[in-house]
């Protein structure tokens, strides 16, 4: 009761505020013709126009709670000087800005907007273009970064920065926003129960996402289309992965998804087509994989050491060069009811379920684990004999490695 | 020795075999396209059926041609023509015979598909071009082991050897050795082993035109850069037509001396 009365009054107490607030207007023909000035004479909870033009400044720092608004996306130019815009102050609203030419550093991290012990703030549609860093929140919580675009010039990993960052930050709502050639489309580090939703990741050099030490995340409903590696998670616990699509993460050490040292984490419906690697785990407790399509990915999974108690379960694995790739022992993971592409087994009951279990580690997949360069045996004859033979009686693959209840049909949920 | 050609290759035309062989590519063309809807998933079905089809057939082919047209091989002996133009001509009528076969029974389906306006023509046509070598090799090779063998079973014995070596045998050699020099590069010796035998050669062309380079890693980096770029293709049509040309060369040299 005392809290929601004590709320009563912050309300009545803002919209009060707000009745008093005042509207700076910003241009190069009026009066006030920097956005720095206009900073400095505004008072709490003001809002500040921005009107189209090109404004070339830099270290812009918010230090009381405004609303900043720019018209017809007015370009903001830090000339390559350093950071452009700091926000230090709670209740930030950051809406419709160009910001362009942030400094490149290697001892501080610039950033076109940074966000430092803040809460309840807004950063949407801004565009970010020739940035090192883009939008850093740092040990803030309860923001909204929502429709932005950032598309940066990343060429190398250690001169470049990240798109979005997040760094000891909670409760963050991460929407819509569309990043490219940067390093990390999307880094989060000590942050705890973000969303990160109906987001675009493409063409980063490094990650599309990156988590690291975060816990209780979300993430659904993106696209990680032809990064380094589409998402990686790291050292995390409790991360829900629902809906999102891997796609086209091709190369020589290319992941659709990489979880190393990773718990009680749900991937559920998620897309990985034509990735070299669908799903890179190693060291990863109690997951649960369910309804996730892999689609012509090399190795739909690889299992690397040190993984138990992790399920899959009515998953597609259709047309993949491997589907699982495994060098230790099954442990207590599981797999049942998945639908594999490479089944030749029959369902003479007509209950949908083939009845000879399903071998999905291959021979030639435990061979090219052990000396990579086999692979360029791939599809060739020899290859399918020995692999035909292993698949009668299991020698050098784990023999317990089935899928006892193979789907017939393709799974739909 | 067109003439002769001319002759083998009608003579061969009219016969049941190129029929069937032509019917077999036309259907196998028909239902890989029509019953599959994903253009690059069938390049590599046919793959796997060209490189082992393809060089089996030639050599079975041609050690049965050879041994069937004996008798009128010797007649045309008692002619006065060179043996050469007699031997060339008749291996090249078997071996357009069945590339017609091959081109025409994958072609056609693949036209009427829409091939034309389709992006996987150039993994098609490379597909073709390893096809049609790859039946100028065997067809060869079986005529050379036909030559040497007046004994039809031991020929066809050494035929089927020659296939199964080339075919299944050689790539467990390879293996075998990449497995137990792991400790070493090895992406020289893969590459090496590789050029050496046509039908791993074909495999691996088409392989790294589909894309699936990216799976082979850092040895695939290492192909890429070979067989991806201008010059490892040359190197590759170079190293496939030394395939072709040595044993024919070998052939003709044999026809040579032989005394029938």
């Amino acid at each position: 009761m005392k809290k929601i009365i004590i709320s009563l009054i912050i309300i009545f107490y803002a919209s009060v505020l707000n009745v008093k607030a005042d509207t700076i207007e910003v241009c190069s023909t009026c009066n006030i013709s920097k956005i720095k000035e206009a900073i400095t004479i505004s008072k709490d909870y003001d809002s500040i126009l921005i009107k189209k033009g090109t404004y070339k400044e830099y270290n812009i720092i918010i230090d009381k709670p405004l609303t900043i608004i720019g018209v017809n996306y007015p370009i903001i130019d830090g000339e390559n000087k350093g950071e452009i815009i700091t926000i230090i102050s709670d209740n930030v609203t950051i809406d419709g800005l160009f910001v362009i030419n942030v400094g490149t550093s290697y001892t501080e991290d610039y950033a076109a907007i940074r966000v430092r012990k803040s809460k309840n703030f807004v950063i949407q549609n801004v565009v970010l273009e020739k940035l090192f860093f883009g939008i850093y929140l740092e040990k803030s919580r309860n923001g909204k970064v929502y429709h932005n675009k950032i598309i940066g010039n990343a060429v190398e990993e250690y001169n470049s920065g990240n798109g979005i960052q997040l760094w000891y930050s909670q409760n963050i709502e991460i929407e819509h926003n569309y990043i490219e050639h940067v390093r990390d489309g999307i880094y989060l580090e000590f942050s705890n129960n973000c969303l990160i939703k109906n987001n675009v990741s493409a063409n980063n050099i490094r990650y599309g996402l990156h988590f690291m030490f975060s816990n209780d995340d979300i993430y659904q409903d993106n696209t990680f289309e032809n990064n380094g590696a589409g998402v990686a998670v790291m050292f995390s616990k409790k991360i829900t992965m629902l809906n999102n699509i891997f796609k086209e993460n091709w190369g020589s050490a290319s992941y659709g998804l990489l979880l190393k040292e990773i718990n009680d984490a749900e991937i559920i419906g998620n897309i990985f087509e034509e990735n070299t690697i669908g799903i890179n785990i190693e060291g990863t407790n109690r997951i649960n994989y369910k309804n996730n399509n892999f689609i012509r990915n090399g190795w739909a999974m690889k299992v690397r050491g040190a993984c138990y108690a992790n399920k899959f379960l009515s998953n597609n694995f259709l047309y993949n060069s491997f589907d699982i790739s495994y060098n230790s022992k099954l442990n207590d993971n599981e797999f049942d009811n998945n639908y594999w592409s490479n089944y030749s087994g029959y369902d003479l009951d007509k209950d949908g379920i083939g009845d000879v279990p399903y071998r999905p580690v291959k021979l030639f997949s435990y061979i090219v684990n052990r000396t990579p360069e086999t692979i360029i045996l791939l599809r060739s004859l020899f290859i399918d004999i020995i692999d035909f033979s292993e698949r009668v009686s299991p020698v050098f693959t784990p023999d317990n490695l089935l899928d006892n209840h193979p789907s017939i049909k393709k799974i739909e949920w | 020795m067109l003439k002769i050609l001319k002759y083998s290759f009608y003579d061969l035309m009219r016969s049941r075999w190129s029929y069937v062989y032509f019917a077999f590519y036309l259907i196998l063309g028909i239902v890989l396209l029509f019953l599959n809807t994903d253009l690059s998933k069938a390049v590599i079905t046919l793959m796997n059926v060209i490189i082992v089809l393809v060089p089996l057939i030639g050599t079975i082919f041609g050690v049965m041609y050879y041994y069937n047209s004996k008798e009128f091989t010797e007649l045309l002996l008692a002619q006065p023509l060179n043996r050469s133009s007699i031997f060339l001509g008749q291996y090249l009528g078997v071996a357009l015979s069945l590339s017609m076969s091959l081109i025409l029974g994958l072609g056609l389906p693949f036209v009427f598909y829409g091939l034309f306006k389709s992006n996987a023509i150039w993994d098609f046509s490379l597909l073709l071009i390893t096809g049609t070598f790859l039946t100028l090799i065997f067809t060869a090779l079986a005529f050379n082991i036909a030559l040497s063998n007046e004994n039809k079973i031991k020929g066809f014995g050494y035929a089927i050897l020659l296939w199964l070596f080339l075919a299944v045998i050689y790539d467990g050699l390879f293996l075998m050795s990449l497995v137990l020099f792991e400790d070493y590069p090895l992406d020289k010796l893969s590459l090496f082993g590789t050029m050496l035998n046509p039908i791993d050669l074909s495999r691996t062309l088409i392989l790294l035109k589909l894309d699936i380079s990216a799976l082979l890693g850092y040895t695939g980096a290492v192909f890429k850069k070979f067989f991806g770029t201008n010059f490892g293709l040359i190197v590759s049509i170079i190293m496939l037509s030394v395939w072709v040309i040595l044993p024919v060369f070998r052939m003709l040299n044999k026809a040579k001396k032989k005394d029938f």
